[in-house]
């Protein structure tokens, strides 16, 4: 159902933004960073970013996160460890690979004095690989693409949170990006703004880019994503494809019957385990026997059975599973 | 072809982009109103001074008689004489508050204020370069303090012109010389003076780099030139006063003597440009190794 997608160039690798099918575009080794405070914002971080995927970077707040990009951008210098960004090391080499990473950093940050299109001019102009010939047009077509064309002359300070989401999302596509990373891009957007990023996402990876996306919604990140890695108190907790880690959870046995209080007697008879009545639906751990014989028990107990079958688990099971008592979805 | 063919040839920096960022960062700057009130209320300082001047002296008598000890104050009593003089009075007015307060409102925000609305981080993922952003932000600090100068001079000129006889002028030494080169000479003490800044300059970026509220650098900046014009000021300091950035800042007055006194001159240049190399250099060392959290 997913599938890592593989980088469309196949040239030499003699450009820092050029990437071998197979590289990871982030690569992190035992990454840490201790604040002066004394406290652990990330504590070994051991990070990979498939080329071509669409990575989503999960965690509640305060799990370093935010740290991590930092450091991925050259922003925030590590502990130790070290980090590798399109191959190069970060954030030794931030003027050969930020070139070609876009990124939305912990919400957008505008020049209110400034309307739209003027941001986005300085943010370009504050690129030297930018050729300044082509920066008008260039603008114009980030604006177009976040659907900000009819805002861009007025002043940023009088933008609404999800423009300036979008502005901000505009200037990380001022040129083609081996890389974006966007932390929280549907932030403060409406559900038809959200659609619009996501399809915007699915867009831009189909061409190549790698995606590194953040965000505190699971179905999002399911919906996007091919791979995922889950962060909690600075550590990494697990890391991979999204379809392998909700197939590592077991779906949950679920019956529809009008004998509820009936059915769950029979499924633990049966070996069920955690069987939870909600009205006429009745949800277990499937036990460890043929699911046939299973379901034959509860007719010849009489339960009259409507439905029968397992659901599969969801990215947000994989997620209780892991973190033990929940995904603090605040984050 | 995709976007990631189109980013693989990506382009290397060139020479002269990199010089985008310091258009956009000029056309930033003075595009603020901030920046333009700055510059009124220096431009409004000659006007003041003018009027002020003209009022006193419309009953026949002259301004400042027997009290024209200082550089500044030795110009005043001659503005009425020659409208030229209004540009040394006026320079000679704002140079002490007026000109380095400006400066340390731009300087102190120049880093601290992108920190402080989250915009350094964008510029620095743009990628602008720590060293690139800092000469860029100095070199527009210094212009600033050019163009300040040069406002209230300006001002100073058309107001002494409209309201006093222009002419040839008599030098502090008490020599005569041409109209056109009193003009000349008030446009190198211009010069000297927008000089005269760049210590205080580098300070308030260095200050700027070391916090991300802009108010905050804004408020220690000023606060470390009020504190410095005062100790300069305290005879038993007088050991360390020349290495204060403003002891020599009305030297400008010896640019009026004929000849020309260049030894003050000297001085004050030598010690902005000291300021500017520990300084810039503080400010270099510490924004280059700086966590960017903001």
């Amino acid at each position: 159902m997913y599938e890592s997608r593989k980088p469309m160039d196949e040239e030499s690798a003699t450009e820092p933004g050029q990437s071998e099918p197979g590289d990871s575009v982030i690569a992190t080794h035992g990454l840490t960073k201790r604040y002066r405070g004394g406290q652990l914002a990330v504590d070994g971080l051991d990070l990979t970013v498939p080329a071509g995927s669409v990575f989503g970077f999960l965690g509640p707040n305060g799990s370093g996160k935010t740290t991590t990009i930092r450091m991925l951008m050259g922003l925030i210098e590590p502990t130790s460890g070290t980090a590798r960004v399109l191959g190069r090391p970060m954030p030794r080499a931030s003027r050969t690979v930020l070139p070609h990473v876009g990124a939305l950093i912990e919400g957008p940050a505008l020049y209110g004095f400034l309307s739209g299109r003027d941001n986005l001019l300085r943010y370009d102009a504050a690129d030297p690989t930018a050729d300044p010939r082509t920066r008008r047009t260039r603008v114009a077509t980030a604006l177009d693409r976040v659907g900000l064309t009819a805002a861009a002359g007025k002043k940023a300070k009088a933008y609404s949170l999800g423009m300036k989401q979008r502005l901000g999302l505009a200037a990380a596509l001022l040129q083609p990006r081996r890389l974006l990373v966007l932390d929280e891009p549907t932030n403060g957007l409406d559900p038809q703004g959200m659609r619009e990023i996501r399809s915007l996402v699915r867009e831009l990876a189909s061409d190549g880019t790698t995606v590194f996306l953040s965000s505190h919604l699971l179905d999002e990140i399911e919906q996007v994503c091919t791979h995922a890695a889950v962060m909690a108190q600075g550590r990494l907790i697990t890391q991979g494809a999204v379809a392998d880690l909700a197939a590592g959870v077991r779906g949950r046995l679920v019956v529809t019957t009008p004998d509820s209080g009936d059915a769950a007697r029979v499924l633990k008879e049966q070996g069920a385990a955690d069987v939870v009545v909600t009205d006429d639906r009745v949800t277990a751990e499937p036990p460890d026997r043929d699911l046939a014989e299973v379901n034959a028990a509860l007719v010849t107990a009489g339960v009259r059975v409507r439905g029968f079958g397992v659901e599969r688990a969801s990215l947000e099971d994989a997620f209780v599973a892991l973190t033990g008592e929940g995904f603090d979805v605040a984050g | 072809m995709s976007q990631a063919e189109a980013a693989g040839s990506l382009r290397a920096p060139r020479l002269l982009w990199t010089f985008g960022l310091l258009r956009s960062e000029l056309l930033t700057t003075f595009r603020r109103w901030r920046t333009i009130a700055l510059l009124a209320v220096l431009a409004g300082v000659p006007i003041l001074v003018g009027i002020a001047v003209k009022i006193e002296t419309s009953g026949g008598s002259s301004v400042g008689e027997g009290r024209g000890g200082g550089g500044g104050p030795a110009f005043i009593s001659q503005i009425t004489n020659n409208g030229l003089f209004l540009v040394f009075t006026a320079l000679a007015a704002t140079l002490p508050f007026f000109l380095p307060m400006a400066i340390g409102v731009i300087a102190g925000d120049a880093i601290a204020g992108e920190a402080n609305s989250g915009t350094l981080r964008y510029l620095l993922v743009a990628p602008a370069g720590r060293t690139r952003l800092l000469l860029t932000k100095y070199a527009t600090v210094m212009a600033f303090c050019l163009v300040a100068t040069l406002v209230v001079a300006v001002s100073a000129l058309t107001v002494g012109a409209i309201l006093f006889p222009l002419g040839e002028l008599t030098t502090i030494s008490g020599t005569q010389i041409s109209f056109t080169e009193g003009l000349g000479r008030a446009l190198l003490i211009a010069l000297i003076v927008a000089v005269s800044l760049i210590g205080v300059a580098a300070l308030g970026l260095f200050v700027s780099t070391l916090t991300s509220s802009g108010i905050a650098a804004m408020a220690t900046t000023v606060g470390l030139l009020i504190t410095i014009q005062i100790l300069d000021q305290i005879p038993q300091l007088h050991a360390i006063q020349p290495y204060f950035f403003s002891h020599y800042w009305l030297s400008f007055a010896d640019l009026m003597r004929d000849p020309v006194y260049w030894d003050d001159l000297v001085k004050n240049l030598e010690i902005q440009a000291l300021y500017a190399a520990v300084f810039g250099s503080a400010a270099w060392a510490r924004f280059t190794a700086k966590d960017i959290t903001a």
